[in-house]
Parts: C-alpha cells; structure tokens; sequence
C-alpha cells in the first residue's frame, strides 16, 4: 500500500496576533510549526503501514524552511519527504495548490501506484479545509473528508471504511480505493519518536521539487492561478455585555433572574 | 539499530552548546545536539545584548546574515533615587558600522539561527528531546540516556552546555543544587510598540539601538539591576536581583518589575506598548566559587551549566560562546590524540585560564558579595548623588562655594568621608 500524506508547515497561530490597523497576521517572530491536524494524518498512514506494508511519501508545497516539518514527519516513520518550492507557486490559494499538490501526485503516479493520500482536515492557518477535497477532486480520488476512524482498508478488493463526523452523528462510510482522506485530531495520538527514528530523520536527504520537476503549467500555478481576493479583512469588535447582579437570598435571585430572561429577545418563543 | 555512537555530543542548544557543535563540526567531528526546547532557543532566556566579537570568531561577518534586532550606539546608566536620576552614559553612532560592537537579539529567533550553522557545518539536531542522564563506565562519560524510546547515545566525549539548571551536572553530582546567594533571578517582558516610536523615544535611526541600565531604588537596595533594551519592535524591559535578598526582602520579582515600569522616568519609555511575552530565569551568578569541576573522563562543562557568567558586567553569553568554543577545539583536540581522558580534557581548563572567561571571573570573584555586604552602594551612594547634583544644579542665589559646602555638610551627616573613602577603596580592591 502507497500512502501519500500532504502536509505544512504553518505558524503557531496561538502565538500570532493581529495588527490592528492592517488587519492582517503578524508573522514576523512567530515559530513555524507542522500543522497539528497533519501529524495526526502523518500519524494514521505511518499505522496503516505498519499493518499492510508498503511505503508512506510525505509531500509539503512551501519556501525551503518547510523542510523542517518534513523532517518531523520523517522521524514520525515516514518513508519519502519532497518538498516542492518554486517561485512560481507563492501566492497560491487553495485552486492554485490543489493544482501543485495533485499534479505533484500525478508524477508520482507515473512510475508507482498511489492507493490514499492522507491529509489534515485543514490548516491552523487559513482554516479552510479546502485543499484536500480539490486534490481528490483533480485526481479523481473518492473524497473522505472529517474522518475520526480508519475502521478497515482491504488491499485485496480495494475498499476503505472509515467513520466521519457530521453535523448531528457519526457517519459509517465504505468505498472504493484510491481515496483521500482528511483527519480529525482524535483520530489517533501522535507518537513521541524514537531516537533512532529522530536521528534516520535528521540524516535523510529531503527531495526538492520545482514546477518543472512536475511539469506544471505556470498559469494555473501560484498567484496568477489564484482566482481568490481577500477584498477585505476586519477583527470582530466584542459584542456588547451588558453585567447586572441580583441581591437577595438564592429564591429571590432566581426569580429575578428568570424575569428578566423572560424579557429578552434571546429566548423569545422557547420560555412557556 | 546497532547503537549510535557520535564524536561529540552536545547538550543543549544555547550560546554555549551550539559554539561547541558549529566549531567540533567545522574541524570535521560527527557531532548531534540534544536539545529539550520545541527549536534552539524556544526556551533560552536572557536579557537581550550580544557581543559582535566573540560572535566573528565563530561565524565570519555574521552580521550579514544573522537576525540582528538593533546595533547599540548608546549605553547608559542610570543611579535612580526617588524620581530623579543620576546618569551617564556615551553615545557614538559608528558603533552602528560594519563590525558593530554590540547589539540587541530576541534569542527564539536569534539562537535558532545560530544553531542553523551548526546545522550547516554537519551537526545534528535533535529537538524536544531532555538529556536525563550521564552514562558512565569505567569512571569514564560515554554517552548520554534522553527521554526518548531508544534513546541512549554514545560519544568519545559529551560536552554538557544545558544551562543554569542543568540536569546532568546536577544528576552527576558535580555540584549540589545552586544555594541562593548563587544565583539571581530576572525577570522580562518584551513589549511591543511601533518601530518609528521606538526611534522617536529614544533618539536613533533605523537599526540603530540603546541600552539603559538602572541601579539602586529599582531593586529595593537589593543587589541587581533594571533594564530597557531597544529591539526593532520591541522592548527588552527586565529586572534582576539575587535570589538570596529577593527571599529576604519577602517582594514578588513581578511586583518588583511592575514598580519599575511604572517609575515616571520609565513608564514615558514604554507608554502605549503592548506587553507580548513574559519570561523569567535563573542567572548562574555564584562565579569560580561555585564552579563545578569543569572536565573530566569524556566530558566538559560549558556556559551557564558551569557559573560562567560575570555578574558586574552582566556578560554571560559571550563567556558561553566563548568556552563552547574551546570545548569545541579541544573535542578536536582528544579526537587527534585519541585520547578523551583528563590527559586532554585538562586543556580546557588551561585554555580558560588564559581567555577572559576565568581571567574576568576571577578578577570579580568578591565583588558581588561586597556589594551584597554594603548595600548602602545601592541605597545610600544613589541618595548622596541625587541630593548634591540636585543642589548643584538648582539656582537659588547661593554662589558655588556655598552650595559644595552645603553638599560636603549633608554627605557628612550621612556617612563619614573615612567611611567613604573605605567603602570605595573596598570595592576597587575587591575589583582589581
């Protein structure tokens, strides 16, 4: 079984703020770090492969120093990292990446077998999710998206059942290889690797990939393949609170209470 | 696996580890550095001026590339009393050229840099991992045991640079747990404000920088000091005093540190900043006297991990590098001779001696607990300056005669001249 698992690299958003006149993320200083949701996906692949056999090949689109987080995914027990870094691509939104990453997955296809490709179910970033539907959608991949369980994969019909979450429930879903998944965070716990794993990781040789490398066409590639406009951005100003205290004894208190719920629009046509 | 086995191993990837792993790596040794922090300087901690030259000796022009904040063109100190101040200080813009001299760094990106070369010259760097013990056989250091699964590592030598609180000398039973007078406690915040009000405030131009150190009433009299460093957008505002006097005095370092920022003369350097990280660490300040054994069979001990910090002049850092570097050296040293015993690893020690690192530290080996003995250096002195330059200067009809009488006749009421005259000649004999 040929695993492929798409990463990044992103900054640790509970360390970003907001600047307050441009709107916009704050970078500078703040530690990158592989996205959460992607380890756990580094994670289930490497599980799987330990059952079935076969190989995990991690793949990052970003600048050079997203090689850290390849290294991170090596030491998890991946197999292959190739980071693909070109000019061509900054400024990509999530058309123009799923573009990069699914083409990367093509050439790859050309001289090996891909049977699932594991993804995040999004980046702490843009919190978009959107990446890993138009991957398989390119690919023509069956798309399993918000998975909390790999039930079972067969190699020898080539199924997958998998659990998701949806919006009231928990959906038991079984289909055809090849799919891509993406991964909640309970999905599994991520290892703590070994020392021997950290120091194969250190010494590995990370493949760079360019646009050419995959033969991409540079229309469809970065900024210029990115049909998306932030036409603008704002931080939500706090709603307004109001605080009012009750005297009295706990009876007294609860009444108050209820009467003056009763007077508000928040739960009109749901008291008595 | 068959077990790994390394030259050198590094611990801890601060000043002091990562100049033993960039320069036992450039001489060609197969070094790995172990380091617990999420990446090289995600836990290191100080209050934020490096010095340019010890830096050239291991990188070359590394101001080209280095994530410098600003370059120092002004250094003052402030002898605080009350709301007035006593200051001097010297400012020369050509400290900003090519080399600069000294300059301000954020150590989360400064030191993660630093450790890049060391990555760069072939060194191995393995992060998120704690080095828990020293494996030992034959009365000699052979590896190291981590936290991670599998995780003892092997090495003609181990050179321990984790810190002031470093556990493997402590677990080694090279020192016992550091006393309180032998270390001091600091205290940080960097606070963030725009960097053309940065530049207004303090008077410099773009990459250029200031650093404002203040004794006396900011520590309560306590052996220490205050400090506002310039980063590009930010300020390095911190505090630190003996851990001893802090548990005398019964004061909270916060408090202490939330007293200083709202002193007026303070407060109008920092006002509309935003406070964006708080930190606070142990400084290493018991000097040779608490100086573990600083080799011996298949190890050497680096930095902070080995009190190699001078307490007067707030200069640690450098020493780290400094003594990371002649670990290093002599690493290679061992590896040429194939001997890793004491025979070789005394060359370290010897090598110190010469350096400035013991030179200086001996040269100030009392100073700390003289001062720590007269605290009316940082009580009284300050109180003296302040009331006699506030005569000096106010006009008020007397001639000048008259006022350097009236400032003799109110020093005396305070403090003999003798006792004067003893308490300085005390502390230049206890500097010399």
């Amino acid at each position: 079984m040929h695993a492929v698992v798409l990463i990044k690299q992103v900054p640790d958003t509970t360390e970003v703020r907001i600047d307050p006149k441009t709107n916009t993320m704050i970078r500078a200083g703040v530690p990158s770090i592989l996205n959460p949701y992607d380890a756990n996906a580094v994670e289930e692949a490497v599980r799987w492969r330990e059952r079935l056999g076969g190989k995990v090949t991690v793949i990052t689109m970003g600048p050079p120093q997203a090689k850290e987080a390849l290294r991170k995914c090596l030491s998890f027990g991946a197999d292959r990292a190739i980071l693909l870094t070109d000019r061509a691509f900054a400024g990509a939104d999530t058309l123009a990446t799923s573009y990069a990453l699914a083409t990367t997955i093509q050439k790859i296809m050309e001289t090996e077998p891909v049977d699932l490709v594991f993804c995040g179910r999004q980046a702490i970033d843009g919190d978009t999710g959107q990446v890993g539907p138009g991957v398989a959608r390119r690919l023509g991949f069956e798309q399993l998206t918000y998975v909390i369980k790999v039930d079972e994969i067969d190699p020898e019909k080539g199924e997958i059942q998998v659990r998701r979450v949806v919006e009231d429930g928990i959906e038991v879903v079984r289909t055809k290889l090849p799919a891509l998944l993406t991964v909640e965070k309970e999905i599994n716990e991520v290892r703590y690797a070994t020392m021997p794993d950290l120091l194969r990781a250190a010494r590995q040789e990370i493949e760079v990939w360019t646009k050419d490398t995959i033969g991409a066409d540079p229309n469809q590639c970065g900024l210029k393949g990115s049909p998306t406009v932030v036409s603008k951005s704002f931080v939500p100003s706090p709603p307004d609170r109001h605080l009012q205290l009750f005297e009295g004894d706990v009876a007294a208190q609860a009444a108050a209470l209820a009467e003056k719920l009763s007077h508000l629009d928040v739960f009109a046509g749901r008291l008595g | 696996m068959a077990e790994e086995k390394f030259d050198v191993i590094v611990v801890g990837a601060g000043p002091a580890g990562t100049a033993a792993a960039l320069t036992a790596a450039k001489a060609g040794l197969d070094v790995v550095v172990v380091e617990r922090g999420d990446y090289p300087g995600a836990k290191n901690v100080m209050g934020g001026v490096l010095y340019a030259d010890m830096m050239s000796s291991l990188i070359p022009e590394f101001w080209k590339n280095a994530p410098l904040e600003r370059r120092i063109i002004e250094q003052r100190y402030f002898l605080v009393h009350g709301e007035s101040a006593v200051s001097i200080g010297y400012r020369n813009p050509q400290y900003a050229n090519d080399p600069p001299n000294n300059f301000t760094v954020l150590r989360a990106k400064f030191d993660k840099w630093f450790a890049e070369q060391a990555e760069a010259a072939g060194a191995f760097i393995i992060t998120e991992t704690v080095a828990r013990e020293l494996i030992r056989e034959n009365g000699k250091v052979i590896g190291i045991r981590t936290d991670r699964e599998e995780g003892d590592l092997y090495a003609d030598v181990v050179i321990i640079a984790d810190g002031v609180n470093s556990l493997l000398a402590k677990q080694a039973g090279f020192h016992p747990e550091w006393k309180p007078d032998q270390v001091a406690l600091a205290v940080k915040e960097i606070i963030a404000l725009p960097k053309e009000v940065i530049e207004d405030r303090f008077n410099i131009e773009s990459g250029q920088g200031v650093t404002y150190e203040f004794f006396g009433q900011v520590t309560n009299g306590m052996v220490g000091n205050a400090f506002v460093y310039t980063n590009n957008e930010s300020l390095s505002v911190g505090l630190g005093v003996m851990l001893a006097d802090l548990v005398k005095s019964g004061l909270h370092p916060y408090d202490l540190l939330d007293e200083f920022k709202s002193h007026p003369m303070v407060a109008a350097l920092l006002k509309g900043g935003e406070t964006k990280e708080y930190m606070a660490h142990l400084i290493p300040e018991g000097g040779v006297d608490a100086m573990p054994p600083l080799y011996g069979n298949g190890f050497m001990i680096c930095g902070d991990a080995a009190q190699m910090v001078n307490a007067l002049t707030r200069e640690g850092s450098n020493m780290a590098m400094e003594s990371g570097r002649i670990a290093g050296e002599v690493a290679k040293l061992a590896k040429d001779r194939n001997d890793f015993s004491v025979n070789t690893l005394s060359e370290y020690q010897r090598r110190l001696e010469k350096s400035f690192v013991l030179q200086d530290l001996h040269q100030f080996r009392n100073t700390t607990k003289y001062l720590e003995h007269n605290q009316h250096f940082l009580s009284l002195y300050p109180e003296l300056a302040d009331m006699a330059l506030h005569e000096f200067f106010l006009v008020d009809g007397a001639s000048k005669r008259e006022k350097i009488r009236r400032i003799m006749d109110r020093v005396k009421q305070k403090r003999s001249l003798w006792r004067i005259g003893r308490d300085f000649y005390g502390l230049y004999k206890n500097m010399k």
